[in-house]
């Protein structure tokens, strides 16, 4: 149910982002989305992409402090509420969200998430047939 | 006296030869100092026409003058025998194959441990620096025993081992290392140990006394032997310049007392130890002088206190998630001064904010306990701090100087 996520630590000071940008250029890289939040001294850059291990592997060639982690993509209605909707529904059932980012794709609203406990996201997701996601679909 | 340079500063404060004749005289003897080689560049210290020279050394020389030192044959010779005796003291025998990952050239680590295995009669392999991928395939082939380098090189060594795949308990025969010439702590030396699984001994050397092979731990792991067949050694209070009594922490002090070439007398090596002990377990009455405290000029003084960035690296290494290198930034912020010290991250082991502020609270915090100060901790990728050839600058003070 899981999709793997590149979460890369990168430094906060000019050139370190494109960096990580032009290693996953150069591979072929095709990146669905990404978001960076803004610290003092470092963050950690998100990206989804079609070829999660791949971009992995180039990443820690080239020295770069990267993870795959695993997150959660939901599929939504593109229509007001939705997320409301599905975020209450994990809420309900006592998941907390450590992080969430959303985008659409091909018509529909995907909210991607982490979540705590990780394993219980999964169980309400099936228990309450929501729609999410699979590494195929980006691939 | 063959050396123009001591014989004036003797004349000038009226000591003679004869007023020289126990131990305790040599105290009547002025210190010599970095400052003096530097003046009296290139040859100026020397006691022998320089035909009855064979090789020179020099330091790189970044301020002011380099230093140069010169050697005759029989310099060489009983520089070669003394790391002969050290290797021999931790075990290494003519069976044993000795890979030299040192930098050669001006440094004196590689010809000096190059000479000193052959002498012992081992199969040496002048290897140098870098080229990490090399080094492993020698090691490999070779069925090399012993390493010789800078400690800050063999985890870097080690990095490239894990990337390869190779495990150095399984796929190599090594069993010894000798590091030096950077200083490091006794939890360095440790996780060099456990990395590899390989026994590390610490070497003291120093090119105006000879190079490498001025001192060595034998098994014990307690403390350095100094030859005290070639060397007098002193410990003094670097203020005062008096004598200070075993067990203290001072300034080491060396004479050289068979050096044809250019023996320095009452050397100042700004390095801080004490003397651990003049007996040991495993049979040697040389000195036992403790591992180097750090510099009498590398100390750091923030806000009053005292710190030597070993005590920094000493706590940064009990945390297995931060890699070797790290770097210490000192600055004026509205004539505050601060400290920052960046680290490199092992590798990313979560996808989580909260645990990296975490650990960088947690090494805050952990320094605090240990500089009495309070140092922004920044982590950083890892690679990305400079990386030194040979000695490692650990140190950048970027404050305002008042005068």
């Amino acid at each position: 149910m899981t999709i793997k996520q590149l979460s890369i630590f990168i430094e906060n000071k000019g050139g370190t982002l494109i960096n990580v940008l032009d290693i996953l250029s150069k591979g072929g890289i095709q990146i669905i989305a990404s978001t960076v939040a803004d610290t003092q001294d470092y963050g950690i850059y998100r990206v989804l992409c079609d070829r999660p291990t791949q971009a992995f592997l180039m990443l820690r060639e080239a020295g770069i402090n990267v993870q795959l982690s695993d997150v959660i993509a939901l599929s939504i209605d593109d229509e007001p509420g939705r997320a409301a909707q599905a975020i209450s529904t994990l809420s309900k059932e006592g998941v907390s969200i450590l992080y969430m980012y959303s985008f659409l794709w091909q018509g529909k609203g995907v909210l991607i998430l982490r979540t705590n406990p990780a394993e219980k996201a999964q169980e309400v997701i099936t228990i309450h047939k929501m729609s999410f996601l699979t590494e195929i679909d980006f691939a | 006296m063959n050396a123009e340079f001591y014989r004036k500063r003797f004349e000038e404060i009226g000591l003679k030869p004869e007023d020289i004749q126990s131990l305790d005289d040599l105290r009547k003897i002025p210190f010599t100092t970095k400052q003096d080689l530097r003046d009296t560049y290139p040859f100026g210290i020397a006691c022998m026409p320089l035909e009855r020279c064979t090789r020179l050394h020099s330091s790189s020389g970044t301020t002011g003058n380099p230093t140069v030192i010169l050697h005759t044959d029989t310099d060489i010779d009983e520089w070669a025998n003394q790391v002969a005796r050290n290797l021999w003291m931790v075990g290494l025998r003519p069976t044993d194959v000795f890979q030299n990952s040192s930098g050669y050239g001006m440094f004196t680590g590689g010809l000096g441990f190059q000479n000193g295995a052959e002498k012992m009669g081992m199969l040496t392999v002048p290897a140098a620096a870098g080229n990490s991928l090399r080094q492993i395939k020698f090691i490999k082939d070779f069925g090399t025993t012993a390493i010789h380098a800078v400690p800050s090189y063999l985890t870097r060594l080690k990095e490239v081992m894990d990337k390869e795949g190779i495990d150095p308990r399984k796929d190599t025969k090594l069993r010894v290392f000798a590091i030096g010439a950077e200083p490091h702590s006794e939890e360095q030396r440790k996780r060099i140990e456990e990395m590899f699984g390989v026994k590390a001994y610490n070497s003291f050397g120093m090119s105006e006394m000879c190079g490498p092979g001025v001192g060595f731990e034998c098994k014990e792991q307690n403390g350095l032997h100094f030859w005290e067949d070639y060397y007098i050694v002193e410990i003094v209070d670097p203020d005062t310049l008096e004598p200070v009594p075993d067990g203290e922490i001072g300034e080491l002090v060396l004479t050289s007392i068979r050096r044809e070439a250019m023996p320095l007398l009452r050397y100042r090596t700004r390095d801080l130890t004490r003397v651990l002990g003049r007996t040991c377990p495993c049979g040697r009455n040389h000195v036992r002088i403790d591992r180097m405290k750090g510099r009498s000029d590398d100390m750091m003084v923030l806000k009053g206190v005292n710190i030597f960035p070993i005590q920094i690296e000493k706590i940064l290494m009990q945390f297995p998630e931060l890699a070797s290198n790290y770097l210490i930034t000192l600055t004026t912020d509205e004539d505050n001064d601060n400290m920052t010290v960046e680290v490199e991250l092992e590798e990313l082991f979560t996808d989580d904010y909260q645990r990296l502020v975490a650990l960088s609270k947690n090494i805050q915090r952990a320094l605090k306990d240990e500089i009495l100060l309070t140092p922004h901790v920044k982590l950083v990728p890892k690679g990305s701090l400079p990386v030194s050839e040979g000695k490692a600058v650990r140190v950048v003070d970027k404050r305002k100087v008042y005068q």
